[in-house]
């Protein structure tokens, strides 16, 4: 018998080729995806550049919106998004928390999970119309922030709850094995083993909605975000709940469809910022995520 | 051998996941103070019969069950039972270590934490609680240091032994354990065997096992089930060496498993 030599044989000839194409079709699908985004980020960035500084983040809008800053709408938006979460959040989370851990097993919480994922993939045109027959009409609140942060907050509700149930599912059984052999309850459980060791993944599907929160224009525009308000430059809290005002991502839409003769940067800049505003969120969830990720390890 | 009297009793259980019938008609008295080891191949129903034993079965899903079981002389499905306090006499330990993942100290007073209102715990009264349940399994001196330390950092061994240690400050009668050694290698092996040893008497232990040399080596008694039926229960001896039922024996001479 001869000894084993080891060459390739053209089969394997083959198989290596098939290897290289493969590897090089996938690496360039994440070419694909990535090269547009950088691309994208760096045209903004280049066009807005240089209508941005500090004084176009914190004074007003004039001359019909041609001028000035942004400040009414960025701190509009701020408003928003916060008010929406501190709605979303809790209601999300507790819910998630009552579907994953106490919820049986029945075609009532079938139904309900599915209608949460159902509702996750409405679009937002649809959330507004909702919100602007709950909200503003039959509560009474009319165009207002409280109304808009609502809609916002309906809107986003559904994805906190299918995030935060992940989050919950992916704390090992056997932490609750734990809990139950000894006696504990199942709010004991959870308080004191599932919801500490899952606050990480909780937190960042939560935090992951400011993005959403901040760039949906349709929710807000029924409901409570305007084209110009005029408020203090600067003013850390100009608004009120019960008034309308300004958003980054409806200032956008109305500098690009309904202003003649914006400066050509306006937009851009606008983008910018709401853009910058959100990586900002992105960026602590993910610090935030990293060091309560650092504190456990199982 | 001493007299002993049942602990656990059951009669004519049956138990269902589902429709699939997991225990067919177990009717088995199990003893005091003593090591009972459960034994069968994977699927008779040994794992089940064990987590029916502080019913935490029920938190795994649907489960029916028909008959009886008696705990010290109180059937555990009256209406007046306490799932709480059941499992609190009746601790269980698994395959996999499952230590939480807070320090060491805090593992071994989570049951009495879990128990108690935080007002009623003082810190002399934890302290207590922990060099007790940890010298009861032989930690204390290699811990006693580190009590603060995470307890998921620990080796496997000394992870186990903190499970158990974790059951013993709620003072429980019975202590269930479901492979405690799989997941060790010999010298934790032997470790909570002896570990077994030194606390049987005060608990009465039941555990299941794949390990048919350790149910011989480390049971007082032992129960043979197949297809979710008791087939065999005898002192461990007796079973190894003269078992009565066909099944046991082949099963015992490693034909099937």
């Amino acid at each position: 018998m001869n000894p084993p030599t080891f060459t390739a044989t053209p089969h394997v000839l083959r198989k290596l080729r098939r290897e290289r194409l493969a590897a090089l079709v996938l690496s360039g699908m994440v070419l694909a995806m990535v090269l547009p985004l950088f691309a994208i980020v760096a045209y903004l960035v280049v066009k807005g550049a240089p209508l941005i500084n500090w004084a176009f983040l914190v004074t007003n809008p004039t001359d019909g919106m041609r001028a000035g800053g942004i400040w009414s709408a960025l701190v509009g938006t701020v408003y928003l998004v916060v008010i929406a979460l501190l709605v979303a959040a809790p209601i999300g989370v507790l819910c998630a928390v009552y579907l994953n851990e106490y919820a049986r097993e029945s075609w009532l919480t079938r139904l309900i999970n599915l209608a949460v994922v159902n509702l996750a993939g409405v679009p937002s045109i649809v959330h507004a119309l909702f919100g602007l027959g709950a909200f503003v009409l039959f509560a009474g609140l009319g165009r207002s922030i409280l109304a808009a942060s609502l809609t916002l907050a309906i809107m986003t509700l559904p994805v906190i709850i299918a995030s935060t149930k992940e989050a919950l599912n992916a704390v090992p059984l056997s932490f609750r094995e734990a809990c139950w052999n000894v006696g504990a309850s199942r709010w004991q459980t959870i308080w004191r083993v599932v919801l500490p060791n899952s606050i990480s993944g909780i937190l960042t599907g939560v935090i992951l909605q400011v993005s959403r929160t901040a760039g949906e224009t349709a929710p807000i525009m029924f409901t409570g975000a305007v084209f110009f308000k005029k408020v203090a430059d600067g003013a850390l809290f100009p608004y009120a709940l019960t008034d309308q005002c300004m958003a980054l991502s409806m200032h956008l839409y109305t500098v690009t469809t309904q202003v003649n003769n914006a400066p050509e940067a306006l937009p851009y800049a606008i983008a910018v910022v709401l853009l910058g505003a959100v990586l900002l969120v992105n960026a602590t969830a993910i610090i935030v995520r990293s060091y309560l990720r650092s504190r456990k390890k199982w | 051998m001493t007299v002993t009297s049942p602990c656990i009793t059951t009669r004519g259980l049956n138990l269902w996941y589902a429709k699939f019938q997991a225990l067919l008609d177990v009717t088995v008295d199990i003893q005091h103070g003593i090591i009972t080891s459960l034994i069968g191949p994977s699927g008779c129903g040994k794992t089940t019969l064990l987590r029916c034993f502080n019913r935490v079965n029920e938190r795994y899903g649907y489960v029916t069950t028909t008959g009886e079981i008696k705990i010290l002389g109180k059937n555990i499905y009256d209406p007046d039972v306490s799932l709480i306090e059941l499992r609190k006499t009746v601790g269980m330990v698994f395959q996999r270590p499952n230590p939480l993942p807070i320090s060491v100290y805090e593992n071994v007073v989570f049951g009495l934490r879990v128990h108690n209102e935080r007002s009623d715990l003082k810190r002399e009264m934890l302290d207590e609680a922990v060099e007790k349940a940890l010298t009861e399994v032989g930690l204390w001196t290699d811990l006693k240091d580190r009590l603060h330390e995470k307890a998921t950092h620990l080796q496997l061994e000394q992870q186990q032994k903190l499970c158990i240690a974790r059951l013993l400050p709620l003072k429980p009668e019975v202590i269930l354990m479901d492979e405690p050694c799989s997941a060790l290698d010999v010298e934790g092996t032997r470790a909570i065997e002896e570990l077994m040893f030194a606390l049987k008497g005060r608990y009465t232990i039941v555990i299941v096992t794949h390990n048919m040399a350790q149910a011989r080596r480390a049971s007082d008694e032992c129960i043979f089930m197949l297809m979710g039926r008791l087939i065999e229960h005898r002192r461990t001896e007796d079973l190894f060496l003269n078992p009565q039922n066909p099944k046991t024996a082949e099963y015992i001479e490693g034909r099937y498993g």
